[in-house]
């Protein structure tokens, strides 16, 4: 027989204050198997823990019931004091009490009697559990990023330098990301190419780092320690190898289009180099709009390469690679304001996006770092920043704070008088956010030093009026209308998750919230783990960062990553499921349910009297199995069970609910 | 295809040639429409507060007569377009209001008469190109502009009848009788409405910006799909006159001159 | 008037919520419902200062206000408003709680000039009397 042994925590008073603890353990008393029950006031503390294991040995209990709070809380804490009593730890059952019990009911009575049910059914299935040994998997010592901005980068670097591989893929031609695109970098105004180009330059020459530009990652099998990834190296139509970067062959391409990296601002060829520092510095063809794939012929780029690098034949390269660990750092878009008919974006050339903005200041950009209007090439003497545009908008936009506007923002108006003296830079806004070191301060500069003028109050409208742009508003705190002539408007527009973020997180598996940033496992305490194990998240792609943020995310993300990557093993999950194959009928129906692919068909033969019979049965890939248990629940003949949770388990706690 | 058409109140009195010129046209697009047999005053206002259920009775049963002709009820008057629609949303989406008023009138309606607008008609159903090559007259050569007010617009949610921000169809509509369609940027704000009633100076005001808007873009005539807006902008062009000491621009509703690009010959005189 | 906690805790809220279907308490203060507003200038209490207002249940500083009479329902705030509220209906909401006290009508059939009765359209005449008068 088995010797249950029950211990009822108190919690402080967050159960006892409601839950009737001495009712509880008497009722546990007369229950079946029950050899013993006590209390603690705080089970999981040092003493509460000993006395369990005191318990344990004194009266030869073999499994334990402990009525506490939450599994998710403390089950791990409990399995360890059970095994140091010397029991398998799965003999654990826990039955919440405090978020079922004492936080849901305010009445003592009915949560009482539910504890004591909650109880009874622990009992019940702790005198059925079955010893259970986790397997032991290997782990594959090379890791995955995805995404090459900051913070892809920085995840790749921490990694490598701690010794192992890093692939790092990137879709567009060059790593960088954003912060390649922009001009200054608050708080410090650095030049965030001077402080990004080596850390690129780091990345490429890095001997434990692989780098797939101009590639995606197109399917993901597998599980934490064992991750198969299909990368696909989109052609670049350059042979890299012969390719010397001398940049001959985009001089005279006959096609221009509108460059990604300049935001729309300036053009670019169909074969081209994103930008002077890009990594690595060897062209692309554009396929959609070079003229040689779109109308079958030109070639004056093949036939102007001094290296003959140029070849239109050369195909994708799909390879297969096994990865331990994977980081995702895949940044963010910016709003479409199509929505925002009001602020005149796309009516006005002299109405810009933010990002615009970066590129007009910046001295590689379309202008050389002279800001001037788009419409006639003159430098502003008034603009208008506009911040909120699309964030903190439930109607229009998006609900949530970008989080980088505001300091952005003060950036701009600190730039425009730096680059065009005289300048009055005007910032309407709704609340001026800065939360950081030495941020608030950069604020003040932009406000004392470099003499913006801030208006709270969001803009009605904005439409040109001869050469100039009126806007009209309103200053909440005066309760005064507000109507400016200026020569350009900039719009802090909103960042958003890429738009194939919610794809790339069914790839992964990983979720993503209601606007497809993805889910971090725990807002405060895993906030770079994902659900999926093995899977980590850095950068924009988890929710509004600026780059310090994205970066130290992206230190955290590489910890995690070699802390995997370190061990010699990794001690699975044993509560799997499991095909007993003598009542297995083979019709496989559990394949089709399982979300993770782990369950194959095999043969086998047996011996029937004298006859060998050969017979089709299901088979768990232990290592794939999540536990979800959806083919347990499909199987007829009862043959797929769920370790720790089996069939006869959970009837033994229907049965006692329904005593 | 025959159409119900419900005319209201003012079109039958203060802006005959509203409904005039718009039956003139229909025709000429071989567009049959029909005046519903049994109309009342849509309301004018559509109710905002919330309990208001009273006002919602007689456009309701405007509504549910239309219902029985199984037809599109198409309106003219931007401010019946505007109740319609919104007593047709409320009638459709809050249970509370639909049993009230189908209740209190005794009426089956569950709010899926299609209501469209004149303007819509012409955009979906006979198509600006269409209109393009049956324009027998072209406006060319005039300078005209859209101006849309309030009440077709808003609330987007309710009304789905263009861009809130950006709306284009009147301007589509004026570059399909070959007048030149000039954009200015008050073209979507108020006019005062029915402020011109109480708080005259106000209303004066407002206008007086749309009207020197349009003036400095260099506009010849506005076009518009309100009796009251027309009132409004046609009533207070001394802001113009006394500026300018020269003539204001002269107010059209759309149909007049639609149908004056319909109609063979030259091109006649404006007719209000 | 002065905020007190009695003006906070009060039922103003409630009240003007449940007469718009509004949920005034979760406007931001943006601004953006002033800053497009036609009527601004006419007005002694800006549209977000009665939302203001009506957080901090002043309710007396918003039934004097003639901004509740100059408002023209064109609904321009509603359409650019961050919190999705529609403020052409708490406006609605004062001036129906004021409109339905005994006396509180603020229209009259005299008020109408003779000009006025011959030229206007029959909508305006309808629409100011369903507007202030009850
Ligand atoms: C106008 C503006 C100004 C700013 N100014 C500042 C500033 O002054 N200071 C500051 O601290 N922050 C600033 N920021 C914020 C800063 O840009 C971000 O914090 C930072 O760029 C985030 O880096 P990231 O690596 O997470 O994302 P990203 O820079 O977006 O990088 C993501 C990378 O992943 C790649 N990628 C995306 N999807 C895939 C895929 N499926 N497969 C492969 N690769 C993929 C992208 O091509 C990109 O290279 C500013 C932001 C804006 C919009
Ligand atoms: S072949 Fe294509 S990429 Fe090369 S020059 Fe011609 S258009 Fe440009
Ligand atoms: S950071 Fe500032 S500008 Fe950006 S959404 Fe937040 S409050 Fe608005
Ligand atoms: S509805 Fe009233 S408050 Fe709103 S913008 Fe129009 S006039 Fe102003
Ligand atoms: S626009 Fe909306 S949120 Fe902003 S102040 Fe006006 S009512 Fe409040």
């Amino acid at each position: 027989m088995k010797r249950v042994g029950v211990f009822v925590c108190w919690c402080g008073s967050n159960i006892a204050a409601t839950v009737d603890i001495e009712r509880v353990i008497a009722a546990a008393r007369k229950m079946p198997n029950v050899v013993y029950a006590s209390d603690n006031k705080y089970m999981c503390s040092e003493l509460g823990q000993a006395s369990i294991r005191e318990s344990i040995e004194k009266e030869n209990i073999t499994r334990v019931v402990i009525a506490s709070c939450s599994p998710r809380m403390h089950e791990n804490t409990f399995r360890k004091t059970v095994a140091a009593a010397g029991l398998n730890p799965f003999y654990l059952e826990i039955a919440n009490i405090r978020e079922h019990c004492s936080w849901v009911h305010k009445e003592g009575e009915v949560g009482t009697v539910k504890a004591i049910s909650l109880v009874r059914t622990a009992v019940a299935k702790a005198a059925r559990n079955e010893p259970l040994t986790p397997s032991s998997l290997q782990i594959t010592k090379r890791a995955l990023v995805i995404g090459a901005g900051i913070a892809g980068i920085q995840a790749a670097l921490d990694i490598a330098d701690s010794g192992y591989q890093v692939d790092l893929v990137e879709k567009e031609p060059s790593i960088g990301g954003r912060m390649a695109q922009l001009d200054k970098t608050f708080p410090t105004l650095d030049c965030s190419a001077c402080i990004l180009t080596p850390k690129m330059v780091d990345v490429a020459q890095h001997d434990n780092i692989t780098l797939h530009t101009y590639s995606v990652v197109e399917k993901v099998d597998g599980y934490v320690g064992n991750f198969t990834a299909t990368i696909r190296k989109k052609s670049r139509g350059i042979d890299m190898e012969k390719c010397t970067g001398c940049g001959i062959c985009y001089e005279k391409c006959p096609v221009k289009v509108d460059s990604e990296f300049e935001a729309g601002m300036a053009k670019r060829r169909a074969i081209y180099v994103p930008f002077p520092q890009a990594v690595p510095n060897k062209p692309v063809i554009d396929r959609e709009n070079c003229r040689y794939f779109t109308q079958g012929k030109c070639k004056v780029c093949q036939k102007l390469c001094p290296a003959g690098a140029v070849d239109y034949e050369l195909e994708d390269e799909v390879l297969t690679v096994e990865y331990g660990a994977i980081v995702v750092a895949t940044g963010f878009d910016i709003l479409d304001l199509q929505a925002y008919g009001e602020y005149g974006y796309g009516k006005h050339p002299d109405v810009l996006t933010s990002l615009e903005f970066e590129r007009l200041v910046n001295a590689s950009g379309p202008t050389g770092g002279k800001i001037l209007r788009p419409s006639d090439g003159k430098p502003p003497r008034t603009v208008a920043f506009i911040q909120c545009v699309g964030s903190r908008d439930q109607a229009k936009g998006k609900a949530y704070c970008s989080k980088v506007c505001c300091m952005y923002t003060a950036k701009h108006a600190i730039l425009l008088r730096e680059k065009v003296p005289g300048a009055k830079p005007i910032v309407f806004y709704i609340d001026v956010r800065t939360p950081g070191k030495d941020y608030e301060e950069f604020y003040n500069r932009a406000t004392d030093e470099y003499g913006a003028t801030y208006i709270r109050g969001q803009v009605g409208k904005v439409y040109p009026e001869g050469d100039r742009l009126i806007i009209r508003g309103v200053d909440s705190l005066s309760a005064r209308p507000v109507e400016l002539e200026v020569d350009m408007v900039v719009l802090a527009v909103a960042v958003t998750a890429r738009a194939d973020a919610a794809g790339v997180g069914r790839m992964l598996g990983i979720t993503t919230n209601a606007h497809q940033f993805f889910n971090e496992a725990h807002p405060k305490l895993r906030p770079v783990e994902t659900h999926s194990a093995g899977i980590y998240l850095a950068g924009m792609c988890q929710g509004p960062k600026d780059i310090p943020e994205a970066v130290a995310q992206a230190s955290a993300a590489a910890v995690k990553v070699v802390g995997l990557l370190n061990k010699d093993s990794l001690v699975g999950n044993p509560t799997v499921a499991n095909v007993d194959e003598s009542m297995c009928s083979g019709c496989l129906e559990c394949t089709q349910v399982c979300p993770y692919d782990a369950i194959k068909e095999k043969s086998i033969t047996e011996r029937r009297g004298r006859e060998t019979l050969t017979r089709t049965v299901a088979e768990v890939n232990e290592g794939l199995c999540q536990g979800c248990g959806a083919c347990s629940v499909a199987c007829r003949p009862g043959a797929n069970n769920l370790k720790g949770f089996t069939n006869e388990q959970i009837l033994a706690e229907v049965d006692a609910v329904c005593l | 295809m025959r159409y119900s058409l419900y005319p209201g109140c003012t079109l039958k009195t203060k802006a005959k040639v509203f409904e005039e010129t718009a039956l003139e046209a229909a025709e000429a697009l071989g567009l049959e429409m029909v005046e519903l047999e049994e109309w009342q005053c849509c309301g004018a206002v559509y109710p905002l507060a919330k309990d208001e259920y009273f006002p919602l009775l007689s456009p309701v049963r405007s509504l549910a007569a239309a219902g029985e002709r199984g037809e599109k009820l198409v309106t003219l008057c931007a401010a019946c377009h505007h109740v319609f629609k919104r007593a047709n949303h409320a009638i459709k989406g809050d249970r509370e209001a639909r049993e009230k008023v189908t209740g209190y009138l005794e009426v089956d309606y569950a709010g899926d008469v299609e209501v469209v607008h004149y303007l819509e008609v012409l955009k979906n159903e006979v198509g600006f190109d269409r209109i393009r090559e049956k324009v027998k007259s072209p406006l060319e050569g005039k300078k005209l502009a859209a101006y849309y007010g309030c009440l077709l617009l808003r609330p987007e949610k309710e009304m789905h009848f263009d861009d809130p921000e950006n709306p284009t169809i009147l301007e589509d509509f004026i570059r399909s009788l070959g007048a030149e369609a000039v954009q200015y940027p008050y073209r979507t704000d108020c006019c005062g409405a029915y402020l011109s009633i109480t708080e005259e100076g106000l209303a004066r005001d407002t206008v007086g910006k749309i009207l020197k808007s349009a003036q400095r873009n260099g506009v010849e005539g506005l076009v518009v799909a309100c009796p009251l807006c027309h009132y409004n902008l046609a009533k207070y062009q001394e802001s113009l006159t006394d500026t300018r000491g020269g003539e204001g621009i002269p107010v059209h509703y759309f149909t007049e001159l639609l149908a004056q690009a319909l109609a063979e010959g030259p091109a006649e005189e404006e007719r209000t | 008037m002065k905020v007190t906690t009695d003006t906070i805790c009060s039922d103003l809220l409630k009240e003007v919520e449940e007469y718009s279907g509004e949920k005034v308490a979760s406007c931001i203060q943006c601004g953006k419902c002033s800053g497009g507003c036609p009527m601004l200038e006419a007005m002694d209490l800006l549209p977000h200062q009665v939302m203001r207002l009506a957080q901090l249940g002043l309710k007396e500083d918003i039934m004097k206000s003639k901004t509740l009479w100059v408002c023209a329902s064109c609904f321009t705030c509603a359409a650019r408003c961050q919190r999705d509220l529609d403020l052409s209906k708490v406006m609605e909401g004062f001036r129906v709680i004021q409109l339905r006290q005994k006396g509180g009508n603020t229209m009259h059939p005299r008020q109408l000039t003779p000009e006025q009765l011959k030229d206007a359209p029959q909508q305006a005449i309808i629409s100011g009397f369903r507007k202030y008068s009850k």
